[in-house]
């Protein structure tokens, strides 16, 4: 069942947060001093323990959309809800973000970048210390506490950034293109690494995660996401909204059908929304 | 497979420019006895080898008191500069309206107002430091400031996301990024503040008991006596040498581990 974005439009009067929305962006605009807009009326909800891709060309207002859900940019009109709440401190949600660089501070070891958001909270190292090695244990770098991000591969930094942003146990995992900067082979793998991580935190009968995944790349959204939003640049709109329904994600996944379909499917979309001129990058 | 000794990158740090310097104070040596160039025109090396054997004790003595200038007005240079630095990084008003005076204290030279210095302040070992100090300070105010302010934009997105503090963003984000920044302006600093030891006594040209190298080196102008000039001067320039390869050192126990300036 493919929903189209028109018919969400026709949703609005019930557009509000209910109980399980935990990010909600309404009629949100961005508009630039310099005049670039940015972002133009889009509503977007994130359901708690989605796994949603926000996919598109450049400049289509994916990563500002991100950085707002973030609490690090304002809009310029509209509005955005934290679990009904205007702002993410007042709605007690926890939200964690990986950059699009691993951005790890290089003067420590890996167990205390890792432990850098507990210890801005102020945990005591007794109670901190186990959380961080559970951390690096679940993203594959147990032994690596004690190396300096330097001595680490582009990927190996990439799983402490993300170990780093799972320590604190978030409802919310932002992340803006975190793996475009890794060779194809190290991006498959975090990407199946990183569906797994997000099935074992849903799968059990704890906190729900949910997962924002900024990417321009079609098939890692497809790989990853529950469901991709796709968007589109000039002004900066969402034009798709589709779900990915299969269940497992594995390399016979990538292999299949169906990915192959969804796909070409999103790929269709893409070239229309984008009146025939796409620009990859 | 060992590699010769001269292949050794450490080695041959310490050799290849002994052997420079070598090759210059042998042609230097040459040249003087080749065109029998006057003593009180240019001396000998070995002349100024034999002066600095006779005079040592002597320009030893006026060397601890310029040592203890500069080490007062690097002291004073450092904890003055970083004050300011954090000061300024505050905000931005702050910062424009005063840097502009820490330029001027950059750019008067210190040969011009040395003299009203020694004027108003009484105790010469105090103008003197004061003097030096103005010399030293602004590369550790400029390096500094610089170095409070380039902070990776994405580790600052994280502090704030985080609901850090100003105090945990200063003490875990900005001072350690500010480091190398800090450690380069001591560099140049610790330079400055031996010049501006030396000139400050230039003018000042206070003799007697508290005098220092600057005081000696004019005296041996006066007495055309150049071999112990040239003496002085081998003093000076060695005490710079050591005092630029000490905070190479500090910089390099200090960022050894993380920084690329200091990596092998």
């Amino acid at each position: 069942m493919l929903m189209k974005y028109s018919e969400i439009e026709e949703d609005v009067a019930s557009f509000a947060a209910d109980a399980d929305t935990v990010l909600l962006a309404n009629r949100v605009e961005k508009t630039y001093p310099n005049g670039t807009h940015a972002l133009d009326e889009v509503r977007l909800r994130i359901q708690r323990g989605d796994f949603v891709s926000l996919l598109g060309p450049s400049g289509c207002g994916k990563s500002t959309l991100l950085k707002m859900y973030a609490g690090l940019e304002a809009p310029s009109h509209g509005h955005l809800r934290w679990l009904g709440a205007d702002s993410p401190a007042k709605s007690g949600l926890k939200i964690a973000m990986v950059f699009q660089e691993a951005t790890l501070m290089p003067w420590a070891n890996i167990a205390t970048n890792v432990r850098l958001p507990l210890d801005l909270a102020g945990v005591p190292k007794a109670e901190s210390e186990p959380r961080v090695q559970r951390a690096l244990e679940a993203v594959g770098l147990g032994k690596f506490g004690a190396s300096y991000p330097r001595e680490l591969s582009g990927g190996m930094q990439m799983r402490a950034s993300i170990a780093r942003a799972l320590v604190t146990e978030p409802d919310v995992l932002l992340m803006d293109e975190p793996f475009g900067a890794l060779d194809e082979f190290t991006r498959n793998r975090l990407d199946a690494d990183l569906r797994a991580l997000w099935s074992q935190r849903n799968a059990g009968g704890g906190k729900p995660l949910a997962v924002v995944f900024v990417t321009h790349s079609i098939y890692e959204a497809v790989f990853l996401s529950s469901r991709v939003v796709m968007m589109a640049a000039r002004p900066g709109r969402i034009v798709a909204d589709l779900p990915i329904p299969e269940p497992v994600r594995d390399d016979e996944f990538r292999l299949s059908m169906a990915f192959n379909e969804h796909c070409r499917d999103l790929s269709a979309r893409l070239l229309a929304a984008s009146g025939g001129e796409l620009e990859h990058d | 497979m060992k590699t010769p000794l001269i292949q050794n990158p450490k080695v041959m740090k310490i050799v290849a420019p002994a052997l420079v310097g070598l090759f210059l104070l042998v042609t230097w040596q040459v040249l003087c006895m080749a065109f029998k160039v006057p003593i009180y025109l240019v001396p000998k090396p070995t002349d100024v080898a034999t002066t600095l054997w006779t005079d040592g004790p002597s320009l030893l003595g006026a060397l601890a008191v310029t040592l203890k200038i500069t080490f007062l007005a690097f002291g004073m240079a450092v904890v003055l500069g970083v004050i300011a630095a954090f000061l300024f990084v505050q905000s931005r008003v702050i910062e424009t309206s005063l840097f502009p005076y820490a330029i001027l204290l950059q750019v008067t030279p210190v040969v011009a107002i040395a003299p009203l210095i020694i004027i108003w302040v009484k105790d010469p070992t105090i103008a003197l430091v004061f003097c030096a100090t103005l010399v030293a300070l602004f590369p550790i105010i400029s390096n500094t400031v610089l170095g409070l302010r380039s902070v990776n934009p994405g580790l600052l997105n994280l502090f704030r996301l985080n609901g850090a503090t100003r105090w945990q963003t200063l003490v875990r984000l900005r001072i350690p990024s500010a480091l190398p920044y800090f450690f380069g302006g001591l560099r140049i600093s610790s330079g400055l503040a031996l010049i501006g030891a030396v000139v400050a006594e230039f003018v000042a040209g206070t003799g007697g008991t508290g005098a220092g190298l600057a005081y000696q080196i004019m005296q041996a102008g006066f007495q055309i006596n150049i071999p112990r000039l040239f003496a002085a001067l081998v003093l000076i320039s060695l005490t710079g040498i050591l005092l630029f390869s000490l905070m190479a050192w500090l910089a390099r126990i200090s960022l050894a581990h993380w920084h690329e300036s200091e990596m092998a």
